[in-house]
């Protein structure tokens, strides 16, 4: 990411959200809109001097609650760029008009509380979008305890409590009582292949990064029990299958078949119901941690940026690509690519794959002189064309425009943005409207022609 | 109710490990040795739960399983495990352990032939036939059950009345002292 923001060539639009989208390939017309950081980029050295001084707490995000954050802040350490921002709906400023001690503090004068929002329209040839994932609420599970026992975390959480920069900087301590923590239970599909409280589909990463956490574990506590209760490992990528032996060989990891019913608080301590299918029977036990592998899901804000772009998306959120397996990052609309975890679960090998198809697909696009489009495209007789504009409703990809011909009103078909569907060409009243290949009496001509086939075999048979 | 004690799971584990030299842990639970095994389709147990029996540490379990004292020692299952684990051999140590723990092997009549048979061996050198149908039907208190087959087997030649003993006795019974180190009791 640093590099990316050193790069000649690329430019880091921090804070700012895609607020409209026009145009088509090569020429999208994209409305920025930059929130206000509070903070001058051009000034600030990134010393973090207000952020030590501001009195203001919130819950870090980053940390999934576990820690603290300050009104003004970085989202984490190596955050780019390296300048802070300011939280205005927890900064005691912005809430009651005074403190400003962060500007007090600031040894480059860069804080400045008067910055707005800025909404500015640039040209783009192509688009790609990666707008990633979001995690499944664990508290809909509450025969888990999840959202009541605070030893009851996500994978993201125990992540955060291995990071030295964490919220308990890399100790393993309980989120109750900070105490030392010998036992850890690990359930897997939370949130996932469960179609009553959660979602149908697998969510791909957790089985191996379960299995990673687990290992992590061994290797920095060594005096740690990591049990994994699953229902399969789905351990499908190079020297992934290799890795959860190692864990189960190597690193003592106990892996039981079965899913966990119940989690109930004993003393200090959490009892885990789960069963063993492998012998079934079920098993009951003692853990000091209980991790749960809650479910990747689609980021929730992503289809308000779908719609923007025109982009389908399936039932989940996730985003639909023209072919799941020869189009994989190409949206149905050209210039408009997909890569990531916005089209489905995916873990980070299969996402940077994703994002380099994107850029290569970019690149191909744009290396040549002309584009060459399907040849099934919808073509307007100016000469019938009486102007009602029906077409323009019904095109699912804006791709008709209203033109101005010899003084008449008409419609004019983007060949780059038609797809060649068909729908203006039914609608269009006046007729004037066909798909290149499929005229209406092309069309005609080839059903009455298979009837004449059907009638001369009929007769021949009779005959 | 099976009860998993993070802290013991490894321990049965590691001692079979130390006593066969195979490692448990690499049981993937697949069910191989089971489908082929041609003794558990009359078992209530399969030779895989006795491998998992060992991974979690369910030393009881393991230990009362009439499975380990049914197992007939073909090796079919360690010849066919894709993971490369000696069941077999683990059921050898199994058995072992049940004497050495004071386990009762999970049928009486197992037990009973197991020690009549190794008498005879003592004694003999080899099985002594009739002597062994004899006290093995007394024990189990069913002393005619095999009569009507023995007028037919001495007409046809296929039991002997009196007992055989092999030429090297002395080696034979070498053996048995040798094993009494690793066999205790």
């Amino acid at each position: 990411m640093t590099e990316s923001s050193h790069h000649e060539k690329i430019e880091l639009l921090t804070l700012s959200e895609v607020a409209d989208v026009k145009g088509f390939v090569g020429n999208f017309d994209i409305t920025i809109k930059t929130n206000p950081r509070y903070v001058n980029m051009s000034k600030c050295t990134g010393c973090g001097e207000c952020i030590t001084k501001c009195p203001s707490k919130v819950l870090s995000e980053t940390d999934m609650g576990l820690g603290m954050r300050k009104a003004i802040f970085k989202p984490f350490s190596q955050a780019v760029p390296n300048v802070p921002v300011i939280d205005a709906e927890h900064c005691i400023f912005f809430i009651k008009g005074k403190c400003k001690t962060c500007e007090k503090f600031c040894p480059a004068g860069a804080i400045d509380y008067e910055q707005k929002e800025t909404i500015r329209t640039e040209k783009f040839g192509a688009i790609i979008v990666t707008t990633g994932y979001s995690m499944f609420d664990i508290s809909k599970y509450g025969e888990y305890g999840a959202g009541k026992y605070k030893d009851v975390i996500t994978g993201l959480q125990l992540e955060r409590m291995l990071d030295p920069n964490g919220p308990t900087g890399g100790h393993l301590v309980r989120p109750s009582d900070g105490k030392e923590i010998k036992n850890i239970v690990f359930v897997q599909c939370v949130g996932s292949r469960d179609e009553e409280k959660g979602m149908p589909y697998c969510s791909k990463i957790c089985c191996m990064y379960t299995a990673k956490q687990a290992i992590l574990l061994k290797d920095h506590f060594p005096e740690t029990q990591s049990v994994i209760f699953y229902i399969d490992i789905r351990a499908t990528g190079k020297n992934y299958e290799e890795f959860i032996l190692r864990a189960q060989r190597n690193y003592g990891v106990i892996y039981i078949r079965g899913r966990v019913s119940k989690i109930d608080n004993l003393g200090d301590k959490l009892l885990v119901y789960g069963a063993d299918t492998l012998l079934g029977e079920v098993v009951k036990m003692e853990a000091d941690l209980v991790v749960l592998a809650s479910a990747m899901i689609a980021n929730p804000d992503a289809q308000n940026l779908a719609r923007k772009l025109n982009i389908p998306y399936d039932t989940y959120g996730f985003y639909t690509e023209v072919h799941p397996k020869l189009q994989p990052v190409e949206s149905i609309t050209r210039g408009i690519f997909i890569a990531g975890a916005c089209t489905f679960p995916k873990d980070i090998p299969d996402s940077v794959m994703m994002g380099s198809a994107a850029a290569a697909k970019t690149c191909a696009l744009f290396a040549a002189d002309e584009l060459t489009v399907e040849p099934k495209l919808a073509d307007v007789n100016i000469q019938k064309c009486v102007g009602c504009f029906n077409c323009i409703g019904v095109c699912p990809f804006e791709a008709i425009q209203k033109d101005v011909v010899g003084g008449r009103s008409v419609a004019k078909v983007i060949k780059t943005l038609c797809q060649g569907c068909g729908n203006c060409a039914s609608t269009c009243r006046a007729g004037a409207i066909d798909v290149k290949g499929f005229t209406d009496d092309a069309v005609y001509a080839q059903i009455s022609a298979s009837f004449d086939e059907i009638e001369e075999r009929e007769e021949h048979v009779a005959g | 109710m099976l009860q998993v004690d993070s802290e013991q799971v490894h321990n049965f584990k590691n001692r079979i490990l130390q006593l066969s030299d195979v490692d448990v842990t690499r049981c993937i639970q697949c069910g191989k040795c089971s489908a082929g095994c041609p003794v558990a389709p009359d078992m209530e147990e399969m030779p895989n739960q006795i491998m998992r029996y060992i991974q979690l540490n369910l030393k009881e379990k393991a230990l009362t399983s009439p499975m380990v004292w049914v197992c007939a020692s073909c090796v079919t299952c360690s010849a066919r495990c894709p993971e490369g684990v000696n069941i077999a051999r683990v059921m050898n140590v199994l058995r072992r352990l049940c004497i050495e723990e004071g386990y009762q092997p999970g049928q009486e009549q197992v037990n009973a032939f197991n020690s009549l048979f190794f008498d005879n061996i003592k004694k003999y050198g080899r099985i002594y036939e009739l002597g062994l149908i004899v006290q093995y039907n007394m024990k189990m208190m069913t002393p005619f059950k095999d009569i009507g087959l023995f007028p037919d087997m001495v007409r046809k030649g296929k039991i002997s009345l009196l007992p055989h003993r092999i030429k090297d006795i002395g080696s034979i019974r070498e053996l048995f002292q040798k094993s009494k180190r690793f066999i205790k009791g």
